[in-house]
Order: C-alpha cells, then sequence, then structure tokens
C-alpha cells in the first residue's frame, strides 16, 4: 500500500521535477520567469509531434527539449537584452505556449505515439539497486525519464555549489553588478541557464504528453508549470530540495484519491489546497528563520543596466 | 528604442495567441445559408466532451450540404461576459440559431434569449427554456451507462470495478448509479469503487486517479471525465475499461471495451430541418437511444463473450421502451429501500437523485 502510493508519488512528481529545476536555474540567473506552463506545453506538443514523426523517443525528448529552449530564448531576448518586465513576459509567455500547443496538436488530438517510443519509456528494474530494501521498490522501478530525473538534480546540483560556473551563476543572480565588475559576462549567464531552465521546462511537459498520457489532448499540463512555480520558492532555490518537494507535491496530488479507494473519506477540495498551504508555510518559516542559504537571489527580477551601475 | 522593441514582441507574442487560437471563423457573407452558432467550453482538442460536440456540428454542416453554414468558438469561459460575447459575435456574422454547449453557460443564453428575440438559442444541460426562442437539450445517458455496466460486471473477475468520476453531482451519481445496477445485474457480487478528481479536465490527475483504484484490486475501470488518463492506466496494467464520449481503442487497444456517447449531430439536425421548415418550437429535449442521441458503442474484441448479445438484448427493451433502467426494489449505500419493488422512476425522479446505490464505495463529499 505505502510502496504503491509512494511510487505513483514518484511518477506524479516527474513532469514537477523537471519545471521546478528549470525555474530554479534560471531564477539562480536572476531572472523570474513565468511562463513555465507554457514552455511545458510548447515541449509538450513539440516532443510529442516529433515522436510520431520520427518514431524516435530520443529525437521525441530531443525536440520537447528544443521547443522548450525556443521559448526561453524569447524571454531571454525580451528580458535580458531588452529588460522588458520580467513578470509580464513570462505570463505572455504562458499565453503564447499555450496557444502554440493548442494551434501545433489540431492534428494530433486522438493520435498515439508510436510503439517504438512506448515500448523505450516503459518501466524497468535497475539490477541490484531495485533490491535496496523499501527504497529499491519505490526508486528503482521506474521508466528512463524518471532516472534520467534523477541523473539531472544530481548534476544541477553538483553544478551550482561545485563548479568555478555555477559560483560565477549564483554571483550573477545575487549582485549582476558586483559579478560584472569581477569580468563575467552577466549576458552570456543569464541568457545560458534562462534556455537550460526552458529546456527542462520542456522536458517536463514532455514527460506527461509522451510517457504518462502518450495520447495527445489539449491541457495536459493543466497547471503544473504553476505549481512548479511555488515549488521553487517552496525549495527555497535549492535542487535536492526541488526533488524532495516536487515528489512531496506529486504525493499530495494523489493522496486524495489513495484515500478516496481505501474508503476513507477526506473532502478533496481539501486535499487539492494542501500543495499550496505548504508553499505558505514555508515561506512563512523560511521568511522567520531569515537563513542565508534559503533566501531568494537578491537580483531576482531586477533587470541589470550596466549604465546604471 | 529597446522598450519600445520589447513591447512589440510582447504584442506579437499575445496577438500571435490570439490567432492561433482562432476565434470564430470567417464573417459571413449576405447569408443565403443559414447561419448556426457553436459555443463551446472547452478547446476541441479535449478528445471528449467538446469534441464530441464539434463532431456533431460537423455532421450537421456535411449533412445539409451548403444550406447550413456553422460558425464556433472554443474555450468560452462560463461567465456571462465572456458568453455574451461570443453570441454577440455570432449574430454579428449573422448567426440565427446559437447552441450553446456548457451547463455553466445557461444564465447567459437566458439573457441573450430576451435580448435577441429572433435569435434562436439551444442550451445543453440545463433546465431553462422560454415560450419563443429559448430551448435545452439533454439525454438519457443512464440507458448507455447501464448498458457499459453490464459489460464491466461480466469482465471483471476481482467483483471490483473502478469509477473515476469528475464532481459529485446528480448527473453523475445517476450515471453511476445506472452503471452499477447494470453491473449487478450479472454479477450480484460487483461492487463499484468511485474516486472523485474534482476536475473534468487533467489527464494525468485522472491517470492517477484510475492508478488508486487498480492499486486497491480492481480490474475494469469505468470512468465520467472527459480523458483518456483511466484507459491508458488499465491499459498499462493489463486490464480492462469503459471510455466515455469517443472511441479510444487507439489509445488503449488492450484494455478499452466500449464507450458511452453523445450523438449530438443526429439532435442537431433535427432541430435544424425544423428551423429550415419555419416549426421549430422550444422545447425541453431529453434523447434517448430510441432516438439514437444516446449510444454505446459496438464492444471491442477484449469485451467478454457474451457482453454483445446480452447488451443487445437488454438495449432493444430499452428502445422499446419496456425497459426503464431504474425500477425497484433499489437500496442505497446504506441498505434503505429508496424506490420500492414494482416501481419506475420518472424522468423528473431521476433527475431527483441524491444518493449512491448499494454497493458502490465512495462518498458524495
Amino acid at each position: 500500500m505505502w510502496t504503491a502510493f509512494l511510487f505513483a508519488a514518484i511518477i506524479a512528481g516527474t513532469p514537477l521535477l523537471f519545471a521546478t529545476l528549470g525555474e530554479l536555474i534560471t531564477e539562480k540567473s536572476g531572472n523570474l520567469n513565468l511562463g513555465v506552463e507554457g514552455m511545458m506545453l510548447m515541449g509538450a506538443i513539440m516532443g510529442f509531434s516529433v515522436g510520431i514523426w520520427t518514431g524516435n523517443p530520443i529525437m521525441a525528448m530531443i525536440g520537447a527539449l528544443l521547443a522548450g529552449a525556443a521559448g526561453a530564448l524569447i524571454f531571454a531576448v525580451l528580458t535580458v537584452s531588452l529588460r522588458a518586465n520580467q513578470v509580464v513576459t513570462g505570463l505572455a509567455l504562458t499565453i503564447f505556449g499555450t496557444g502554440f500547443a493548442s494551434f501545433m496538436g489540431k492534428n494530433f488530438v486522438g493520435k498515439v505515439t508510436p510503439p517504438a517510443i512506448k515500448s523505450f519509456f516503459h518501466a524497468f528494474e535497475i539490477p541490484f539497486l531495485s533490491d535496496i530494501p523499501y527504497l529499491g521498490p519505490i526508486l528503482f522501478k521506474h521508466d528512463v525519464f524518471v532516472y534520467f530525473g534523477y541523473l539531472v538534480i544530481l548534476i544541477a546540483s553538483l553544478y551550482l555549489y561545485k563548479t568555478r560556473r555555477g559560483l560565477n551563476l549564483r554571483a550573477v543572480g545575487e549582485n549582476a553588478a558586483a559579478a560584472d565588475a569581477s569580468g563575467i559576462n552577466v549576458t552570456l549567464y543569464k541568457y545560458v541557464h534562462i534556455i537550460i531552465g526552458g529546456a527542462l521546462c520542456g522536458l517536463g511537459g514532455a514527460y506527461l504528453s509522451l510517457v504518462t498520457i502518450p495520447v495527445w489532448q489539449e491541457g495536459v499540463t493543466s497547471g503544473r508549470g504553476w505549481i512548479a512555480v511555488a515549488l521553487v520558492i517552496f525549495a527555497s532555490w535549492n535542487p535536492t530540495k526541488a526533488m524532495l518537494g516536487a515528489f512531496l507535491f506529486g504525493g499530495l496530488d494523489i493522496l486524495g484519491f489513495r484515500l478516496q479507494s481505501q474508503g476513507i473519506q477526506v473532502s478533496q477540495y481539501l486535499i487539492d489546497m494542501l500543495p499550496y498551504v505548504a508553499t505558505v508555510v514555508v515561506l512563512i518559516l523560511s521568511t522567520r528563520n531569515n537563513k542565508k542559504e534559503d533566501r531568494p537571489p537578491q537580483d531576482l527580477g531586477v533587470p541589470y543596466y550596466r549604465e546604471e551601475r | 528604442m529597446k522598450k519600445i522593441l520589447a513591447v512589440l514582441l510582447i504584442l506579437v507574442l499575445v496577438l500571435g495567441t490570439f490567432t492561433a487560437c482562432g476565434g470564430a471563423k470567417e464573417p459571413a457573407k449576405a447569408a443565403e445559408p443559414l447561419t448556426v452558432g457553436f459555443i463551446y467550453v472547452g478547446p476541441i482538442g479535449d478528445g471528449g466532451f467538446t469534441y464530441a460536440h464539434d463532431q456533431g456540428r460537423i455532421y450537421l454542416e456535411d449533412y445539409f450540404k451548403g444550406a447550413v453554414k456553422t460558425i464556433y468558438q472554443e474555450s468560452v469561459p462560463e461567465t456571462m461576459q465572456d458568453v455574451t460575447n461570443a453570441a454577440k459575435n455570432m449574430i454579428d456574422q449573422g448567426a440565427k440559431v446559437i447552441f450553446t454547449t456548457s451547463f455553466g453557460f445557461m444564465d447567459a443564453t437566458e439573457a441573450l434569449a430576451t435580448q435577441y428575440p429572433d435569435v434562436i438559442f439551444m442550451h445543453f444541460s440545463g433546465f431553462k427554456m422560454n415560450e419563443t426562442n429559448f430551448g435545452n437539450y439533454f439525454g438519457a445517458m443512464e440507458e448507455a451507462r447501464y448498458l457499459s455496466g453490464i459489460v464491466a460486471g461480466m469482465k471483471t473477475k476481482t467483483n471490483k470495478i473502478g469509477y473515476v468520476a469528475a464532481f459529485p453531482y446528480t448527473e453523475l451519481l445517476i450515471g453511476i448509479n445506472a452503471f452499477t445496477l447494470g453491473a449487478q445485474s450479472v454479477n450480484k457480487d460487483a461492487t463499484v469503487s468511485v474516486v472523485w478528481t474534482n476536475s473534468w479536465f487533467d489527464p494525468a490527475k485522472e491517470k492517477d486517479a484510475a492508478t488508486a483504484l487498480l492499486d486497491q484490486g480492481c480490474d475494469v475501470l469505468a470512468q465520467h471525465v472527459d480523458t483518456t488518463g483511466p484507459q491508458i492506466a488499465a491499459e498499462e496494467r493489463g486490464v480492462w475499461a469503459i471510455g466515455y464520449n469517443s472511441d479510444s481503442s487507439a489509445a488503449a487497444p488492450n484494455a478499452f471495451m466500449t464507450a458511452p456517447v453523445w450523438n449530438h449531430g443526429i439532435y442537431y439536425v433535427a432541430q435544424i430541418q425544423k428551423v429550415i421548415d419555419g416549426t421549430w418550437k422550444p422545447e425541453s429535449y431529453y434523447g434517448t437511444m430510441a432516438d439514437g442521441y444516446i449510444g454505446l458503442l459496438p464492444l471491442t474484441a477484449v469485451a467478454p463473450e457474451g457482453a454483445q448479445a446480452k447488451v443487445d438484448e437488454i438495449q432493444a427493451k430499452i428502445v422499446a421502451g419496456t425497459f426503464p433502467i431504474f425500477t425497484g426494489p433499489i437500496f442505497d449505500q446504506t441498505g434503505k429501500e429508496v424506490v420500492p419493488a414494482g416501481k419506475s422512476l420518472t424522468r423528473e425522479e431521476i433527475w431527483k437523485m441524491d444518493y449512491l446505490v448499494k454497493g458502490v464505495q465512495g462518498s458524495l463529499k
């Protein structure tokens, strides 16, 4: 019972994991991109359509990655080079991405991904690791996309906290002017990480359209992009916490159904509220503790003008 | 300069979206053909509810070959202002008949009917109408649900059937009860476990809900939500499912057994024919299997042996009008007799249903 629940929580959390990590990396560069939902949908439809056209799962994932990156590139041009308001641009990107997915998806409604893709994303056990008591059956009996998620989190943590470039990136997000003064190419850092962030959001969307529901239906993300934005705050801009948060929120998402099917009567409305309550509680707690590492990047949302230094 | 460029690019983003979403189609020229408008609550791409209505619209246009022109607008929010705007836009394009296809459009449609006495309005799933230009339509989905229950009852080995449902209100209660009675008519031990998702459209969530039911030991799933999520969950587990609204055998070839469906086109054609003939009057239409408005898709090869024959037998009785779905004795979840033996519920009584029948596991909260 518990194993099945936690196993399902990982699956429900995986699209959130990619999107949250994407937004986290974007925000580390000091830019707040509220277009997560849009980029996820762009990734979902491109991943799906490339999958249909080529029948190749790797190509499909690359397609999703590029679509998310393309959405993020629009955002980067607008907010980094042209210094447009980040909130407005992000919202516009969400609307754009939603429209883009509906438009592109018109001819795909009801279509199913080819068998090669389905079998590629079939769950399989990782030898030895899946034999670990308790954790093994929960963590290591998934599809390749989920494992890729673990890997990406690991790489991101190492990159952010153990490499020079990661340090530079955090510097750009904390104080772009100081980073610039120390010789870091602020614009380049912002561009690269916004685009990587977008690509990860695209992958998050593609998990929904390629693995969870391999049939095209509009609105597959159903607001998960917004949960991801909340999750970044919940995780206090830390990739490891983001992973735990994503699986926790995934678990909260399905908790209601599990209780209902057990005959335990809890209002579904109450359960639907929990992720948001959790975010608010974490916000209050982290504000009260006021620990340095829990704070958002200081220059988050502030456009950088070199001339105004 | 850069700011102007920024503003321009944002505008392009936003406007690009509007054109991409495509609102209502091209403007009408001097109205020779009858223009009929459709206001949809969701995107046609949902592959379910709105898709079914749009199939009806296409059927209507094909049927009258040029004598009827249809226009539509998708994803209209259920607010007074949005519905009114969509309808006015259609009337400006020459629409003489407008179908509003969601419950939440009811009050707006009523107001519009008063405001535009020359335009005919028909509203799906509501209960309001007037004497001159405003009618409503719905159907006895319980008939098809009962039949799909027979299929599920014959198929299940664990005697546990899962049912993924959107919101606990009358229409869904009727469906669940009819389905359960159908299942119990062939399998006394069958129980139906209901899980509410609180959303009409969230494919991944509906799949999660279905997985929860499968983990509980259900081996047949049915649904009153709009996506293929539950059927895909069943497919992945190697068990079986009953869809809704459309044929999803492509999505779940080894799980999909059948689906209760709406044939809106039949109703649209009949109504528009009356409008053209000048004999149209507002009515509260309640389509049935006998009309062909409600149907059950032919069973697929994965359906249990003998189920098609059983379904055909009962369906013939339903069509002949000799098989009321809700006939006593019917007990609710607590074991209380809600319909005494020998009594059959009328349409009005069916729509007052506020209980789940015995054998359903799940609450109304």
